[in-house]
């Protein structure tokens, strides 16, 4: 059961083939069997059990949608109501929420069921797992290397079969980074695309949910759900929904890919570079023409990133305060030393380095320097998108510099760490939606490759993977182990 | 020397919205403890905040209300500081892009006008308040303020003495409620202010350096605060001392104010805009929605009841002294067809002194303005006279019976029948000779006495005309 795609499990369900209830215990014990994998941080299994009894019953009834009785598992930085909800961080390791994310919300209505809440960065901030209070997650297709991050949890989870499906967030490239490293489809939408209500902030303009599944009719289905507008999220847009699914099979001839030369240059290996040129000339064979066009301000994204991102999570993450809920020291001796040994206890050392920083960044006399800096240079960065893709209908490039590093490799080296996600970063400035696909292997590591579109072409993006994966079967490919 | 006082103030004005600025949780004052707090303002994980539209519409009006630039694109910024009763770490304000922009706001100070610079006004969230009595040395939190509406209204540092200030703030405080944007209840901490203060030689023209006295919520205060601030100045200055940039605290039991924390100590915010939040976008359609239902100014009101009903400058002032009590006025007016200063009179009068007497806003007077109006129909029509009108009106207050009935129940009706009243004189001057004697040899000063006795026969139902006319002829011979 579990080597299907979710497609073809609502099909089963559907047809009787098997119960939502069988499923569902049969990913309950492969996330047992696998536990070593550090992917789950809570395992739901009587609320999932509970959950996949009444999916069934509503398959019975008739009014199923095509999520009734599927699992899901949450990136464990969307808030659960009843269900633990710690956000990768001591601090919120006694932390449950009173209510649901609006993502949760929708998928629990559509009757999907859910196993447990996924591992990740310490409040999403990192590239390789490794950041969480929970320990680090190995990536299924070599135990030594991280999943990537911060949704390492979700990618792993979904590479070794331990749920067909997961939600992720990405702020820098936390869907995008796992999703390549792991071997797996990840969507990134446009901001505003998806609710953040529910969703634990960490960089507030660049925070977006996102599937991770294992192909991208799979992503379709997902998207098609999390995504709206909601009230409850100032910033989400009011614009319809179109149908993700019903344009999947639409001929590729004339498309215009753009390969921007500032991505393919002498920083990315060779390996890589092949590996993506085999690619890419997939979606020749398809019809499409290429261009090579030039986005001059690329570089500057990681400078910016790490300015604005940072700045807006040392306001965000203040309100972990020891106050009203989360870890609080023990006996604090005044109002100073609850604060500052709350969270001087409970935040990881990455998460205090951004705080820092962004404080930093924010405070009098640096704040034209950096902040507003960086606010300029973001809006080069749109710039240099918009005008690319006035010019053609998608960008591609690769998604990380390599294939999944060792654990341990990157740890004291915080600016390697940061380039891993020197490709995806942009994408999250100018809100824009972009997919990591499986693209192949270099010495049995996945690689991903980018595509990123124009706001709100999700649906043209979907497409694009879909095609490559109709003659492509990178997706298929099942790490050792977990077949 | 002499010097000179210069004085800005910024007045926070709690917006009378039904729910928060950023959630739909209740902003009713007095409920238990965190009752009214939900998980937006409790600053949860997760949740985001949603501008309640109501707030920005109130905003606008009272820029218009000080003819201000009303922002067509104004930010709101989150204002970095850790306390235990702010919930998320930060308040979420407006700095470099207010909604309300220049304005001003003219104060009459000895029957001189004098106009204030408004620098600008914008929205922000209340914070909750901390409780430090009855938790045995620990604090307790109370959440429910939390996220209510505040306009921070900022003054030019224009006024010049504590009167003026006290001036302008009540000013503040009336337009406030006029148009119905703010319930002004300083008790409760929905009207309050901070003054900046500094005092400089007469004819310099350099700001001196100026002292923050912090939350001082009644008119008394601030007259007091500031004098007091002042005097501390000068003496410090006198004494060859220098006055440091502050923020003080008024202590209005010890009547004086101490030092809280100076500018070295301050906070840096670190403001920066909410990426929660989109910018409001404040659009011609929008501004000329508000225009149009923008209630009547206490001024043009003043102006037009003196113009427009005659009224004298007194009666104007204190009817336009709340916009209920001018439209009870307006009601009562209409519905009595009376005079307008027959009406006023009885309003400022008797109605008011009653209202007084009983603690009650005209909102809640026993007496509606129909049935003051029955009563001055009564008077306007000659049925009662005015003294008689004084025993109906104490009845309408204890009764919720109409002036007419009163008067048909108490027999109160004038008489105005010639016969009934001639019979009375007729038998009081055959009674009373020496009297008219006394009348008849010029003592004038004598009629008085016989009207006296004509009305107390007839229990002050006779028509005073009537009687005056008949004796007058009766008495001549």
């Amino acid at each position: 059961m579990h080597t299907k795609t979710l497609k073809e499990l609502a099909q089963c369900l559907r047809s009787g083939e098997f119960s939502s209830l069988e499923l569902t215990q049969a990913f309950l014990n492969r996330i047992k069997k696998h536990q070593d994998l550090n992917a789950y941080i809570t395992v739901t299994e009587e609320l999932a059990l509970q959950n996949a009894k009444a999916a069934d019953a509503r398959i019975a009834s008739g009014n199923a949608t095509v999520l009734t009785g599927i699992p899901i598992a949450q990136k464990d930085i969307f808030c659960t109501l009843d269900v633990k909800t710690t956000c990768g961080s001591k601090m919120l390791d006694n932390f449950t929420a009173p209510y649901n994310a609006t993502v949760v919300e929708k998928l629990n209505q559509a009757g999907a069921v859910m196993l447990g809440k996924l591992n990740m960065d310490e409040f999403a901030m990192g590239s390789s797992n490794e950041t969480s209070f929970y320990g680090v997650v190995k990536n299924p297709w070599n135990i030594n290397t991280v999943p990537g991050g911060s949704s390492g949890g979700s990618a792993a989870a979904v590479a070794a079969r331990l749920t067909v499906c997961a939600t992720g967030t990405d702020t820098g490239g936390s869907i995008r980074q796992p999703a390549a490293l792991c071997g797996i489809t990840g969507l990134k939408p446009t901001y505003g695309r998806i609710s953040r209500y529910g969703m634990i902030a960490y960089a507030s303009s660049l925070d977006q949910g996102g599937p991770m599944t294992r192909n991208a009719e799979d992503a379709a289905i997902l998207l098609q759900t999390m995504a709206g507008f909601d009230e409850k999220d100032s910033t989400s847009v009011d614009q319809p929904v179109p149908d993700y699914s019903a344009g999947l099979n639409a001929p590729l001839k004339g498309l215009k890919i753009g390969l921007p030369k500032e991505f393919f240059g002498s920083g990315l290996n060779s390996d890589m570079a092949a590996t993506l040129e085999i690619a890419i000339n997939e979606y020749k064979k398809l019809g499409a023409e290429i261009k090579e066009i030039s986005m001059p301000n690329l570089k500057l994204a990681i400078p910016a990133y790490y300015v604005i991102a940072p700045a807006e999570c040392s306001a965000n993450l203040s309100r972990f305060d020891g106050v009203r809920y989360g870890y609080r020291c023990d006996n604090p001796s005044d109002l100073a030393d609850l604060y500052t040994r709350s969270r001087g206890e409970a935040f990881g050392k990455e998460v205090k380095r951004r705080i820092l920083m962004g404080t930093y960044a924010l405070s009098a006399g640096y704040y034209d320097a950096y902040y507003i800096k960086a606010q300029k240079i973001r809006r080069l960065i749109s710039d240099d998108f918009k005008n690319a893709l006035a010019d053609v209908d998608v960008i591609m490039g690769p998604v990380t510099p390599t294939t999944a590093f060792g654990i341990g490799e990157k740890m004291d080296d915080p600016i390697e760490m940061y380039l891993s996600d020197i490709y995806t970063i942009a994408i999250n400035l100018a809100g824009l939606p972009a997919m990591s696909i499986p693209a192949g292997f270099i010495d049995g590591m996945p690689v991903g490759l980018q595509i990123i579109g124009n706001y709100f072409a999700e649906d043209r993006l979907l497409n694009l993977a879909h095609q490559f994966q109709q003659v492509t079967n990178w997706h298929q490919h099942s790490p050792k182990g977990f077949e | 020397m002499e010097w000179e006082t210069v004085i800005g103030l910024e007045v926070h004005a709690q917006l009378a919205t039904k729910s928060k600025i950023f959630s739909g949780a209740s902003t009713a004052y007095g409920a238990e403890p965190n009752t009214q707090a939900c998980a937006v303002d409790l600053g949860l994980p997760g949740v985001l905040p949603v501008l309640n539209k109501e707030a920005v519409r109130m905003a606008v009006i009272f820029g218009m209300a000080i003819e201000a630039h009303i922002a067509p694109y104004s930010v709101f910024a989150r204002k970095n500081y850790f306390y235990p009763d702010l919930p998320k770490g930060y308040q979420i304000s407006q700095m470099d892009l207010p909604i309300v922009g220049i304005g001003h706001l003219d104060i009459e100070i000895e029957g001189v006008n004098k106009r204030i610079g408004v620098t600008r006004a914008h929205l922000e969230e209340d914070a909750g308040k901390s409780l430090h009595e009855s938790f045995h040395g620990l604090t307790g939190i109370d959440l429910n303020r939390a996220g209510t509406p505040l306009l921070e209204i900022v003054s030019e540092p224009d006024i010049r003495s504590a009167k003026e200030a006290v001036a302008y703030m009540r000013k503040l405080h009336e337009l406030v409620r006029y148009l119905g944007i703010c319930d002004g209840n300083m008790q409760e901490g929905s009207f309050r202010c901070d003054a900046n203060v500094s005092v400089r030689p007469k004819g310099q023209e350099a700001f001196g350096t100026r002292a923050e006295i912090k939350n001082i919520n009644s008119f008394k205060f601030v007259e007091k605060a500031i004098n007091h601030e002042v005097e501390r100045q000068i003496e410090l200055l006198e004494n060859g001392g220098k006055v440091v940039q502050e923020t003080r605290l008024y202590d209005s039991v010890k009547d004086e104010t101490r030092s809280m924390r100076s500018k070295e100590e301050a906070n840096d915010y670190r403001y920066f805009p909410d990426p929660d939040l989109l910018p409001v976008i404040i659009d011609e359609a929008f501004k000329a929605e508000i225009k149009a239902a923008l209630p009547e100014l206490p001024q043009a009101k003043k102006d037009r009841f003196k113009n427009a009903y005659g009224l004298d400058e007194e009666n104007a002032t204190i009817l336009t002294s709340s916009r209920q009590l001018a439209d009870y006025f307006e009601a009562t007016l209409k519905a009595s067809g009376s005079e307008a200063k027959l009406c006023a009179n009885w309003i400022t009068g008797d109605l008011s002194a009653a209202l007084n007497k009983a603690n009650l806003e005209i909102t809640h007077s026993p007496v509606s303005y129909e049935r003051l109006a029955g009563l001055l129909t009564r008077i306007t029509d000659d049925t009662i006279s005015g003294k008689i009108a004084k025993q109906v009106f104490e009845a309408l207050w204890h009764s919720t019976a109409s002036a007419d009935e009163v008067i048909a129940e108490k027999g109160l009706k004038q008489i105005t029948d010639t016969g009934a009243i001639e019979a009375i004189i007729d038998r009081i001057i055959a009674d009373n000779t020496d009297q008219v004697e006394q009348y008849r040899s010029g003592k004038d000063k004598v009629f008085a006495f016989f009207v006296g006795q004509v009305m107390k026969e007839m229990q002050g139902k006779a028509n005073p005309a009537e009687v005056n006319k008949m004796l007058k002829t009766k008495l001549q011979g």
